[in-house]
């Protein structure tokens, strides 16, 4: 493996800084997500937003892996089992090094390495095909197996969606990963409380969602998606947890970070005009001016 | 059905329970999963002698298929096995969306497939799963004729990499090939994609696979015996299909009839069809389940009851014969 390019950044206390750097890293993810979304002009921000400070606490803080090396066997995996939220985690990749940023504007168009839905063979940094929901879980199952037999110290990371729990797919993955005790494990769920139709509790009740995941064998950790420090502490605190695998019930906002955008349905599958992308990229940059001077420096601020 | 000769039977299933547990002492990387079905499918084997490469998931397809993915996604050649209706069904997005699209090193290996299931019924027969399959970008698709061919199936397999479907049964059914993979002396190489021809003729061609390729050959004896001089083709790889050897012989004999324990929509007949029409087609008949679902029963009644007999090709080659000009 060529060290120099890993990021491995694990020993690093999650002092201000890097606090403040996730932040802003999670604000400009928003921003991209935005901008590709309405160029492609589909896409779904919503719960692209709501797992901002989720993918940037795991690409640019706690995950291992190589952009120059996409493949490098000891990396850790990250499967994005909400498929659909793939433009925040395309703009993490671009970011991470994975592929040029100029590839974001491709996003949905022919040709693109960037396709509507994650694909594996097409875009570097993507470890599963997702997309038609309730998959990943069992995928990251695979995969946090083959890290056993192999001997491998790789972690496998799964980002689900709260609508995605209505998938009985998941459900028979948290029962085989707590069977075969998959410590390597981490189930995150982005429990923005909205899925296509309307709130999740009209559409299909997924409550008490933290009972369900302990009675099926898993270790339970509830915080805010939104609170960095917490993220951080969380994906840490998980990996002492042994013999079982985790979950993190993230409760975020759907749409995040933009006034009109938060808690709306209608944003789950539609990109914003350009009229409003441009008044929600002003609230992003006034976000990130305000990080700059150090008004958000208390949690309680965001 | 007249016998040629007694000849030994095994069950596909038995045949690649087998050789998987030979083939695992070879490759450290084959990985076995199961759905509650280990001690049927015969994946037991190598579950025994090897523990630490074999996953059961329980009674949940689609969870296998996609820890499948995840395996083969770390350099696993995965080899899951369930009955052919909860393979081809129960999980068929999975196996599209986790495991083809990303032409993942998958092998599903389905034992139970078709009617030959018998007793257990509709709800465990499966006449479908060519269709479904082979409609999957990136898949191979392959129904062994007897145990040998089975046996050189998954060692192809194992070498071969991407997604595929091996379609088995549960039933022991003849032997037709020599332990050696050899066909009336004749040695033979199992190639991915090749199919097999097993005897010569000039009238007809009938396009066999799975157990119907037995009773393709009882039905080139009854065939000879009035006169009618039929070629025998084994197609083990419905896809990709040998487009090459079919429209050779649609041009030498000038009609076909394929036969296998599948519906006539969609399967082997289709694939045969699709073939040859665009190059040069020729009159066909399909001997298979004529779109109805069947009922218990044991396999060899089922088999009279719902058209798969040496004697319903023999009448499918006499039709095929009077279109042909």
């Amino acid at each position: 493996m060529k060290s120099m390019t890993v990021f491995d950044h694990k020993d690093e206390p999650h002092g201000e800084e890097l606090v403040q750097r996730l932040r802003r890293i999670a604000l400009e993810i928003r921003k991209d997500v935005l901008l590709m979304t309405t160029k492609a002009g589909s896409g779904h921000p919503g719960g692209s937003l709501s797992a901002a400070e989720i993918i940037a606490c795991l690409y640019f803080h706690h995950l291992r892996y190589d952009p120059e090396n996409p493949q490098w066997e000891d990396r850790d995996r990250f499967v994005l089992s909400k498929g659909h939220v793939c433009p925040a985690l395309y703009s993490a990749l671009s970011k991470a090094g994975f592929f040029p940023r100029e590839a974001l504007w491709t996003l949905r168009k022919i040709g693109s390495i960037l396709q509507g839905h994650p694909d594996m063979k097409k875009t570097p940094g993507v470890e599963a095909s997702t997309g038609s929901l309730g998959q990943g879980l069992s995928i990251g199952v695979g995969m946090a197996l083959a890290g056993r037999i192999d001997n491998k110290s790789y972690r496998v990371y799964v980002l689900l969606g709260d609508g995605e729990l209505d998938e009985g797919q998941v459900w028979e993955a948290a029962m085989s990963a707590a069977h075969y005790k998959l410590d390597n494990l981490l189930a995150i769920v982005d429990y923005n409380g909205l899925q296509l139709d309307g709130p999740v509790e009209r559409i299909m009740q997924i409550e008490p969602v933290a009972d369900k995941w302990r009675a099926f064998g898993w270790h339970v950790i509830e915080i805010d998606g939104h609170n960095v420090r917490q993220i951080l502490d969380a994906l840490d605190f998980a990996e002492r947890v042994k013999g079982k695998p985790t979950v993190i019930i993230a409760h975020t906002i759907k749409g995040k970070g933009v006034s009109f955008m938060e808690g709306k349905v209608e944003f789950h599958g539609k990109p914003l005009t350009e009229e409003q992308l441009k008044l929600a990229l002003k609230e992003l940059e006034l976000q990130e001016r305000l990080l700059s001077t150090n008004d958000f420096r208390k949690e309680s601020a965001l | 059905m007249s016998k040629v000769r007694e000849v030994k039977a095994m069950a596909t299933r038995d045949a690649y329970g087998k050789i998987l547990a030979e083939l695992g002492r070879i490759y450290k990387d084959i990985v076995v999963l199961d759905a509650d079905l280990s001690s049927s499918t015969r994946t037991k084997y190598f579950a025994k002698e090897f523990p630490d490469r074999f996953f059961n998931f329980g009674i949940a397809e689609a969870n296998m298929m996609g820890a499948a993915a995840g395996l083969a996604s770390c350099g696993k050649i995965v080899f899951a096995s369930t009955f052919a209706i909860f393979a081809s069904q129960r999980a068929y997005n999975q196996f599209r969306q986790s495991i083809a699209y990303p032409n993942l090193n998958v092998k599903v290996v389905a034992s139970h497939g078709g009617i030959s299931v018998g007793e257990d019924g509709v709800s465990h027969h499966c006449t479908e799963d060519i269709a479904s399959m082979r409609v999957i970008p990136n898949v191979t698709v392959i129904v062994p004729a007897d145990a040998v061919e089975t046996r050189e199936a998954v060692k192809a397999l194992v070498e071969h990499y991407g997604p595929a479907y091996l379609r088995l049964g549960r039933p022991k059914i003849p032997v037709i090939y020599g332990d050696d993979y050899s066909f009336e002396g004749r040695k033979l190489n199992f190639k991915i994609g090749e199919g097999i021809t097993l005897k010569d003729g000039s009238d007809v061609t009938i396009v066999a696979t799975g157990l119907m390729v037995y009773e393709a050959l009882q039905a080139f004896e009854e065939l000879r015996r009035e006169g009618i001089s039929a070629r025998v083709i084994n197609i083990h790889t419905i896809k990709p299909i040998d487009a090459d050897l079919l429209i050779k012989a649609a041009k030498e004999t000038g009609a076909i009839v394929t036969a296998e324990e599948h519906s006539v929509i969609g399967g082997l007949g289709s694939a045969v069809a699709e073939t040859i029409v665009q190059s040069y087609p020729v009159p066909m008949q399909f001997v298979g389940v004529k779109d109805v679902f069947a009922e218990s029963g044991p396999w060899k009644e089922l088999l009279k009851k719902y058209g798969l007999t040496s004697s319903d090709i023999v009448k499918a080659a006499k039709r095929v014969l009077k279109l042909k000009k």
